[in-house]
């Protein structure tokens, strides 16, 4: 059992994972896309082991595995920095929420004191 | 209400000075409306101002004082007040300039209490200080006029400016009161300032040790670089 079998075992393990929290939709499509498309990626370079030098020499990196820690490296950055964003919209939503509810709070005792 | 007018006090655990506050508020002006913004409080804020003879906006969680504000100004649209004052629940603004801060209003959309421009003793020094300097030299510029206490959070607002922030109040530390007068002075509202004096805090400390001044040096910094970018 060679490294490409690990990584293999692995790409199948993760697209069956994200296609399950999918089909129970315990994952907004959004997210899951991303993941799924990662997973296939890791499959497809596992199966066939040299598209991974082929794609290292058509970009001029020296190494295949270097290619492959960069990439990684970048996407998870981007998807981190996606995360960021999100839990900063949906902070500004729960403040607004909170607002609205003091507000609201206040209306409804006022109104119970004047009937 | 017959002059409409609503003082908001955002407060967050003051139950021992936001009594105080609300009665020294209702003596000044009697047929105001005040209204506190509990911001998540733990202790008795809510009770006590509720004693005291205010409304009471108890916010579900703390948001900051810029969101306890919002929820001011929302309050204050949604029930046609013409003018808001926004007061410290800590009893450190003196209710007695809130008649000058809503005389000011007669040719201001906003007015700031300003604590440095020559009346009472309030002091600041170290890195705090040329944080407060640079904030207020470049607001003056950004608004046209000379303004000296730009974090001061004791304000007078007009109905344009209560609309405006109603819709569009900035929750980010600092934001709530530097940022809040980008926003208003891009949108075109005069802003003004008039000296107060400020009371001694009735509760908690001054926050002038030199590590945390120097951190809040750099919050304004970026604070100030982000609204410039923001434009």
């Amino acid at each position: 059992m060679g490294v490409h079998a690990l990584a293999l075992v692995g790409g199948l393990v993760s697209v069956t994972f994200m296609f399950e929290l999918l089909r129970r939709r315990q994952l907004k499509e959004k997210y899951a896309v991303l993941w799924l498309l990662v997973g296939i990626v890791m499959l497809v370079l596992a199966a066939w082991p040299p598209l991974l030098n082929a794609l290292a020499t058509a970009t001029g990196v020296k190494s295949g595995p270097n290619l492959l820690l960069f990439v990684g490296t970048l996407v998870l950055i981007v998807v981190c920095v996606h995360l960021s964003w999100e839990i900063s919209r949906l902070e500004d939503k729960s403040r607004a929420l909170a607002e609205e509810i003091g507000l609201l709070r206040l209306e409804v005792e006022q109104g119970v004191r004047q009937r | 209400m017959s002059d409409r007018c609503l003082v908001v006090i955002p407060a967050l655990n003051e139950e021992s000075a936001v009594g105080d506050v609300v009665t020294a508020v209702r003596d000044v002006l009697p047929t105001a409306h005040v209204v506190v913004v509990d911001d998540g409080s733990t202790d008795k804020t809510a009770d006590v101002a509720r004693g005291a003879g205010a409304d009471v906006i108890s916010l579900p969680f703390n948001v900051g004082v810029g969101g306890a504000l919002r929820a001011g100004f929302r309050y204050a649209r949604r029930f046609g007040y013409e003018r808001v004052v926004q007061v410290d629940g800590d009893g450190q603004h003196n209710p007695v300039h809130i008649p000058d801060l809503l005389g000011a209003l007669v040719d201001a959309d906003v007015v700031i209490g300003a604590r440095f421009a020559g009346v009472g003793d309030y002091e600041v020094r170290g890195p705090r200080k040329l944080a407060m300097r640079l904030l207020a030299r470049s607001l003056s510029r950004r608004t046209g006029q000379r303004l000296t206490d730009t974090t001061s959070g004791f304000r007078a607002f007009n109905r344009k400016a209560v609309e405006l922030f109603a819709v569009d109040y900035p929750a980010e530390y600092l934001g709530d009161t530097v940022e809040a007068l980008v926003i208003a002075a891009r949108a075109g509202l005069r802003v003004t300032q008039i000296p107060v004096e400020m009371r001694p805090r009735t509760t908690g400390a001054p926050s002038q040790h030199w590590v945390k001044s120097t951190v809040y040096l750099g919050r304004v910094f970026l604070a100030l670089a982000m609204s410039r970018l923001r434009r």
